[in-house]
């Protein structure tokens, strides 16, 4: 209950802190919180809106399918064997901290303009994080687990089921908290930049109108989901049984 | 074991690397990756010595480097004064403690467009979606910081008598030493990260901004020698400070 309470108060506080910018900067610069919510609602009222928001849901779901099956598949592969963990965990981490949007080009260059260049941009933000957190899981383990299992006589497949997919369930939430955050961004990027569709793209073309009202709408809703998302894959990692 | 230049896993990490640069290399020489797509990286490398040599960008990179060190430079110093403030106000940061878990979340360049109404296509709208992209990392790392600073130390410093402020300085600061500097660590990755795609996004210099210009006229060499600089840039920081932020956390589990 008092969870609740402080939430609403976060919210509340956020509300009020926008309402006081939105008096400092005036009219060019922000919407009100009231305003913006009209808008929002005007919007989610608009086929157009639903048309973008469904491209970049649709650009968004392959990525973020490709992000998490790839990075789970290369987390575990890399990470069963020590050597080849220590071997590519500073070149993951390298790869992570790179400003990925320098890379837009050869995306752009190898994959054209359109779905399959947007949906490449976001896995590329998100596969990362999944492999390492998965991989670093996986190496993590610890070895009387393994030799349990081979006292008991496990199956390979008891073994995968049993013994590691238990072990590394919470990192690999964890891993996806964050590729999911960051396959979004890496989508919305991608649309911002070389895209004639999808949210990215209303956002760009407001800005290019100097639309306010529509870029702080969509901001927000995007921000809400996120949030909502996020809070979801928290519920879901303390639901666990550890 | 570090005292060897390299271990075993690093010869191997090396051999990784220069091999699969070769592989690259010989694709595109093959003519397996198209000239108009990608460029082979040994001309990337001539092109980025190209581009160091005449000069060419200085000013580009300057500018990008030191909106860079400006950002990080300010996110350290307010995500740290923030996380000091929150830490002594356990109601306060209760309530905030879900904005902290769920910032990273929030896609903020979607708000850069706000910026730039407010600032301008400037410096400074791109400084402030960077520090607005890694000031929370620094609040974090400072809270964890001051969380795991041993009881143990406080009750000597109460055994020692000594005031807060000589508290602060020889006991807190030095026990919360090495989670501050995964702080300062990824508020420069984050820095980084905000500088270039801002730049990218909108603006009218910078190393992003440079690229994306040459993306637009097709010039792929200079396109590609710059991309080639902020990779070589980014993953040199990145790794120094990995270093040492290693270093420093083995020495606190000591």
């Amino acid at each position: 209950m008092k969870r609740t309470g402080d939430s609403l108060l976060l919210i509340l506080g956020i509300l009020v802190l926008w309402q006081v910018l939105y008096w400092l900067a005036g009219d060019i610069a922000l919407t009100s919180p009231t305003g913006t919510a009209e808008h929002l609602w005007k919007l989610l009222g608009t086929a157009r809106f639903w048309g973008h928001a469904a491209e970049t849901a649709r650009a968004f779901a392959f990525a973020v399918a490709i992000s998490l099956v790839g990075g789970v598949a290369l987390g575990v592969l890399l990470g069963l064997n020590r050597t080849s963990g220590v071997v590519s965990e500073p070149i993951l981490i390298a790869l992570y901290s790179l400003p990925k949007v320098t890379l837009y080009p050869l995306v752009l260059l190898c994959f054209g303009l359109g779905m399959s260049a947007k949906v490449a941009f976001g896995a590329m933000h998100g596969l990362i994080p999944v492999t390492i957190f998965t991989m670093k899981a996986i190496m993590q383990i610890k070895p009387v687990f393994w030799r349990t299992a081979h006292v008991m006589r496990l199956t390979p497949r008891q073994m995968a089921f049993t013994i590691a997919l238990p072990a590394v369930l919470p990192e690999v939430i964890v891993g996806a908290r964050l590729g999911f955050s960051l396959t979004l961004l890496g989508v919305l990027i991608g649309e911002m930049f070389a895209s004639q569709r999808g949210l990215g793209f209303m956002i760009m073309s407001a800005m290019g109108l100097g639309d306010m009202a529509t870029i702080m709408a969509v901001a927000v809703f995007l921000s809400v989901f996120a949030i909502a998302a996020n809070a979801l894959l928290m519920w879901l990692d303390r639901a666990i049984p550890r | 074991m570090n005292r060897r230049i390299l271990s075993r896993e690093g010869w191997i990490r090396l051999a990784v690397i220069v091999a699969s640069t070769a592989a690259f290399e010989a694709l595109c020489r093959a003519g397996f990756i198209p000239r108009t797509a990608v460029l082979p990286p040994s001309e990337m490398a001539t092109s980025l010595w190209h581009i160091l040599r005449t000069g060419e960008y200085n000013k580009d990179i300057l500018s990008t480097l030191q909106n860079v060190v400006a950002s990080a430079a300010l996110s350290v110093t307010f995500g740290f004064a923030f996380g000091v403030v929150l830490h002594a106000l356990p109601r306060l940061r209760a309530t905030v403690e879900p904005l902290l878990a769920s910032y990273y979340a929030i896609p903020t360049f979607m708000f850069y467009p706000v910026f730039i109404v407010v600032f301008g296509v400037s410096s400074r709208a791109i400084i402030a979606i960077a520090v607005l992209l890694s000031i929370v990392a620094m609040i974090a790392s400072t809270l964890t910081g001051l969380d795991r600073i041993p009881r143990v130390l406080r009750k000597t410093a109460l055994i020692y008598r000594m005031s807060t402020p000589k508290r602060a300085v020889l006991i807190d600061f030095p026990a919360a030493a090495p989670h501050l500097f995964t702080g300062i660590k990824l508020a420069f990755a984050y820095a980084f990260i905000g500088v270039i795609a801002s730049e990218f996004i909108l603006s009218g210099q910078g190393i992003g901004y440079a690229i994306a210009y040459a993306y637009n006229n097709f010039d792929n060499r200079n396109m590609y020698g710059l991309m080639l600089l902020v990779i070589l840039l980014a993953t040199a920081a990145n790794t120094a400070l990995d270093t040492i932020d290693r270093r420093l956390q083995n020495r606190s589990r000591r």
